[in-house]
């Protein structure tokens, strides 16, 4: 496995890092990440079982071509050193830091991996890192986390325990946690990674889950954190583009086809100007509606 | 390696196993409880054998109770029994799984 910077990232599925039935069959959900976890989802007697188990699981396990991220243990834990190291090992996608403060705490975990790169053989920048930001030092801090390493791949917002340490907690609307959905997908995009919005964990609440990830995604999350299999349908049914979207992006690229084979520098398209923004936008609806079968092969549209 | 104590690790849960690692003195004893014995035990005892060798154990009394646990599975609660077994948890031997 190798880290690939730029990808698909609709949902990223918690799975705890001690259960081998649930770490096993997590590839065959269709998640687009799959993250690991050795922190809060494993108790502090298993932390030592639960690494070996993920370790053997990376290298043996197929995840069905989702990326793997673990998130290790935190800074200030006994923990955290053999994680690294464990997981560099194991040739993960993506190391993930909880409690993520400061650039210094990113930067830290660059240098602690490059070690047990050199240390394993592993190649160097072959494993892409990425930060939880959970607290309201790590909201104001997001800017310079974010631009941290060249290896980031991205930011997540953590609910829970930022509406703690924001002496609140989650509600149903999610205004307490507008300022901080805000500053990390700011944070995010002007350090060009990818930003990921916190667990909805009422699996009930059906209308909600569907309310917070289209509000999440009009803001302009590239994914969401998921701790249930069956909201994956879920997230990439807001985040799949309309049929409307996919035709104007198909002909935004034969434009530019049409323009390059004529050898004409500027492109046009129905009398507008085509410029990079708009380039980039048809191909991210593209390469949306193909991971969700949404058109076929030659691109015509084959959704409902 | 010595064994200093007993040392557990998995779970009775589905895909899982559940190792628990003891002194002995002739060679690796492994007391296997498992649905798919007839089928897996003899698979089951080699990874059991073959982790427990290369982290350089060469007598142990060994009770596996099997859910159906993957080979992966199998070799890292082994691992992490082992470890538990002669307290040097602190210091994991990954290579071990390799």
């Amino acid at each position: 496995m190798t880290y690939v910077k730029n990808r698909l990232r609709r949902t990223m599925m918690f799975v705890p890092g001690n259960n081998p039935a649930m770490v096993k069959d997590a590839g065959i959900y269709g998640a687009d990440s799959i993250m690991l976890d050795l922190e809060d989802a494993v108790s502090l007697t298993e932390k030592d079982a639960a690494r070996m188990l993920v370790f053997n699981a990376i290298k043996t396990v197929d995840f069905g071509g989702a990326e793997v991220v673990v998130r290790i243990n935190g800074q200030d834990t006994p923990f955290y050193d053999e994680d690294v190291k464990a997981m560099v090992r194991a040739g993960v996608d993506v190391i993930r830091l909880p409690k993520t403060e400061s650039a210094a705490m990113i930067k830290k975990l660059v240098a602690d991996m490059e070690k047990a790169e050199e240390e394993y053989g592993v190649e160097k920048g072959s494993i892409g890192v990425m930060a939880a930001i959970e607290s309201a030092k790590g909201v104001l801090n997001a800017p310079e986390i974010a631009t941290a390493t060249p290896l980031m791949m991205g930011l997540a917002v953590s609910g829970e325990d930022y509406t703690a340490d924001m002496h609140t907690h989650r509600y149903p609307d999610g205004r307490e946690l507008e300022f901080a959905r805000n500053m990390v997908l700011q944070a995010a995009r002007a350090a060009d990674v990818y930003a990921f919005d916190t667990v909805f964990s009422n699996m009930n609440d059906t209308e909600g889950f569907y309310r917070e990830t289209k509000y999440i995604y009009e803001l302009g999350y590239d994914g969401k954190s998921l701790v249930n299999p069956r909201q994956i349908p879920m997230v990439n049914k807001v985040f799949n583009p309309t049929k409307d979207e996919i035709e104007n992006a198909l002909a935004v690229q034969n434009a530019i086809q049409e323009a390059k084979a004529k050898g004409s520098g500027v492109i046009s398209m129905n009398g507008k100007m085509v410029d990079k923004p708009v380039v980039e936008k048809a191909d991210r609806v593209i390469e949306t509606a193909k991971a969700s079968n949404l058109i076929d092969e030659e691109g015509n549209y084959i959704g409902e | 390696m010595e064994i200093k104590t007993v040392g557990v690790a998995g779970t009775l849960e589905s895909s899982d196993i559940q190792i628990m690692v003891s002194a002995g003195q002739n060679g690796i004893e492994i007391d296997l409880e498992s649905e798919v014995a007839k089928s897996y035990g003899d698979q089951i005892k080699k990874v059991i054998t073959d982790t427990l060798k290369k982290f350089g154990i060469e007598n142990a009394k060994v009770k596996a109770t099997d859910k159906g646990a993957l080979d992966c599975v199998i070799a890292a609660r082994t691992l992490a029994a082992a470890q538990r077994a002669t307290e040097t948890t602190d210091k994991p031997r990954l290579e071990v799984l390799q």
